[in-house]
C-alpha cells in the first residue's frame, strides 16, 4: 500500500482536467461530423441513411443542417456520400443542455449558370 | 418468527449503475425471497429494424449496450451473414476477435471497479478503472471509438490495423499483464475482500444448470460452458481455455473474470501471431432472405442475436437474448437467505447489465 502511496504522490493525477484542458485524440478519433458544402449536390441519402434522423436537407434552399445533439457519429452517413463531401474532425464539441442545429447553405448551383451560358450562346 | 417487511431495493440506489427494481422481503436482517421487476429502460430497439436498412442497423446494434456494444454488433453482422451465405475475410474475423477481446477486458475491468465500490473500496475501484484507461486508449486508437467502436460492417469490418500498430499492441499487452497480476492479487488476497465475497450468495453447481445461468456465473459454478469453444469466428485457430472456478460463491465470480483478463491477453497474443493478410471486407449485394440464430460469448455470457428477414432491406425481426436476462433468476436464487447487506455484493456478481437486458 505505502508504494501505491508513493507512486500516486510521485505521478500526480491520472486524470485530465477537461474541459480546462484539451481531451485526448488519436488521429482516427471520431470527434464531429462537418461538411464540405460546396461540394454537396443534396442527393439526401446521407439523411435517409441515418441511425440517429439527426440531418435535414432542403433541396431547394440548399440547406444542410444537422442536429448535432442528436448525431452519433457513427460515420453512417459517410460511407454513402457519393461526393465524399462529409467527414469527421477530431475534436469534441463542448457540451450543452439542448438540441444544437448547424445549417450549411451551398452556394448556387454551377450546373445551372452552365446551362443558362448554353442557353445564351446558342 | 419475526414480522416480514418488504424494502424497495433500486431503481435508483447507489450500487447499481442501471436501473432494476429488487422488492427484498426481510425478516430482521435477512432477505427470505427477493421480487425483481424490470422495464425501466426499454427502449424499443428491436422494433426499430423494421424501419432501418439492415445494414445501417449495425450502428443501432451496436448501441443495444453501452459496454459489450463491440460483440453486439459483431454478432448481428455474423447472423445477417449467415442468412445471406457471406464468407468473410478471414483477416476480419481475427480483427473482431482481437477487439472483441479488448472489449472483453474493458468490461471486466469496469465491472471489478464498480463491484469493489460495492464493498465500499473505493481505492481499487479507482485503480481498475485506471488500468481499463490503458485498453481504451488502443480501442480509439484502433477504431477511431473508446466506447462504440463502429468498425462493424455487415461483410467485415472497416477499418485495419496496421502491423506496427499490432506489433505496438503486443508489447503494451506485456505493461496490463503486470497490472492485471497486481488487481488480481488484491482481489484474491485482500481481507477486506474476502470477508465480504466468500460463501456469500452461493449459487450451487445443479442450481446454476437447472436455472440456466450463462458466462461467469455459470463458469464460477463449475459448469465449462462458454460460448467461444463452438469455436465462432477466428476463435476456432486460436487456443482457448475457459476458466472455471468451483465454488459458486461471489468470490469465485469475481476470480473467473480476473481469470478472463488473461485468457483475454493470451487470445490476443495469439491472434496477432496468426493473422493473415488480406482483405478486411467483401461486397455485399442484395438483401437477406431466410432466418439464423447467431451465438457469442460476452464479457456477461452467451448472447443469441435472432434474425429473420423475408428478402426486402428491413429485416422482419430482430431478437436479441441477453446474458444479464439469463441471470436474473440465478440472482434470485442467491438472494434468498442472504443478509440484507450483502445485496449490493450479491446483485452485481452477475453483472447487471440492464440497458442490455431491456434494449
Amino acid at each position: 500500500m505505502a508504494l501505491t502511496v508513493l507512486k500516486n504522490l510521485l505521478k500526480g493525477p491520472s486524470t485530465i482536467r477537461y474541459p480546462y484542458q484539451p481531451a485526448k485524440v488519436t488521429p482516427v478519433t471520431r470527434g464531429h461530423l462537418t461538411i464540405n458544402i460546396e461540394d454537396c449536390i443534396f442527393c439526401g441519402l446521407c439523411r435517409m441513411h441515418c441511425p440517429a434522423d439527426a440531418i435535414e436537407i432542403n433541396k431547394q434552399d440548399r440547406t444542410w443542417q444537422l442536429n448535432q445533439f442528436q448525431c452519433v457519429i457513427c460515420g453512417c452517413c459517410i460511407s454513402y456520400c457519393p461526393k465524399d463531401c462529409l467527414s469527421i474532425e477530431q475534436t469534441y464539441l463542448p457540451p450543452t443542455v439542448s438540441a444544437t442545429y448547424v445549417t450549411f447553405t451551398g452556394p448556387e448551383p454551377e450546373k445551372k449558370e452552365g446551362q443558362e451560358e448554353e442557353v445564351t450562346e446558342a | 418468527m419475526s414480522k416480514q417487511i418488504i424494502v424497495p431495493f433500486g431503481p435508483q440506489h447507489p450500487v447499481l449503475p442501471e436501473p432494476i427494481h429488487l422488492d427484498l422481503v426481510l425478516e430482521d436482517e435477512r432477505v427470505i425471497e427477493a421480487i425483481p421487476s424490470i422495464g425501466y429502460v426499454h427502449r424499443g430497439l428491436e422494433k426499430l429494424v423494421e424501419k432501418r436498412d439492415y445494414k445501417d442497423y449495425v450502428f443501432i446494434s451496436e448501441r443495444i449496450c453501452g459496454i459489450c456494444s463491440f460483440i453486439h454488433g459483431s454478432t448481428y453482422c455474423q447472423a445477417v451473414e449467415q442468412v445471406m451465405n457471406i464468407d468473410i475475410p478471414r483477416r476480419a474475423e481475427f480483427l473482431r476477435a482481437i477487439w472483441s477481446e479488448y472489449s472483453r477486458m474493458h468490461s471486466h475491468l469496469l465491472w471489478l471497479g464498480c463491484f469493489a465500490d460495492s464493498m465500499g473500496y473505493e481505492n481499487l475501484f479507482m485503480n481498475c478503472w485506471k488500468v481499463r484507461e490503458k485498453i481504451l486508449d488502443v480501442m480509439e486508437r484502433t477504431t477511431g471509438g473508446r466506447i462504440i467502436q463502429g468498425v462493424n460492417r455487415v461483410g467485415g469490418v472497416s477499418r485495419d490495423i496496421s502491423r506496427e500498430e499490432l506489433a505496438r499492441m503486443g508489447t503494451e499487452l506485456h505493461g496490463l499483464q503486470t497490472d492485471f497480476a497486481e488487481l488480481t492479487r488484491i482481489f484474491d488476497e485482500d481481507l477486506t475482500v474476502q470477508t465480504r465475497t466468500k460463501g456469500v450468495g452461493m449459487l450451487p453447481k445443479d442450481m446454476a444448470w437447472e436455472l440456466g445461468a450463462v458466462g461467469p456465473v455459470i463458469r464460477g459454478s463449475g459448469h465449462s460452458v462458454d460460448a467461444r469453444s463452438t469455436g465462432y469466428g477466428a476463435y476456432d485457430e486460436l487456443d482457448f481455455k475457459p476458466v472455471v472456478r468451483n465454488e459458486g460463491d461471489c468470490h469465485a465470480r469475481c476470480m473467473v473474470r480476473t481469470g478472463e483478463l488473461f485468457t483475454s491477453i493470451d487470445l490476443i497474443e495469439n491472434a496477432i501471431d496468426r493473422i493473415p493478410e488480406g482483405d478486411i471486407s467483401v461486397p455485399v449485394k442484395g438483401n437477406p432472405a431466410g432466418e439464423y440464430y447467431a451465438r457469442t460469448e460476452q464479457p456477461r455470457g452467451e448472447v443469441i442475436h435472432y434474425v429473420k428477414a423475408n428478402g426486402k432491406k428491413n429485416l422482419m425481426r430482430h431478437r436479441v437474448r441477453t446474458p444479464t436476462l439469463a441471470n436474473v433468476p440465478p440472482l434470485v436464487h442467491m438472494l434468498a437467505g442472504c443478509e440484507l447487506a450483502d445485496v449490493p455484493v450479491i446483485v452485481l456478481t452477475i453483472d447487471p447489465c440492464i440497458g442490455c437486458m431491456e434494449r
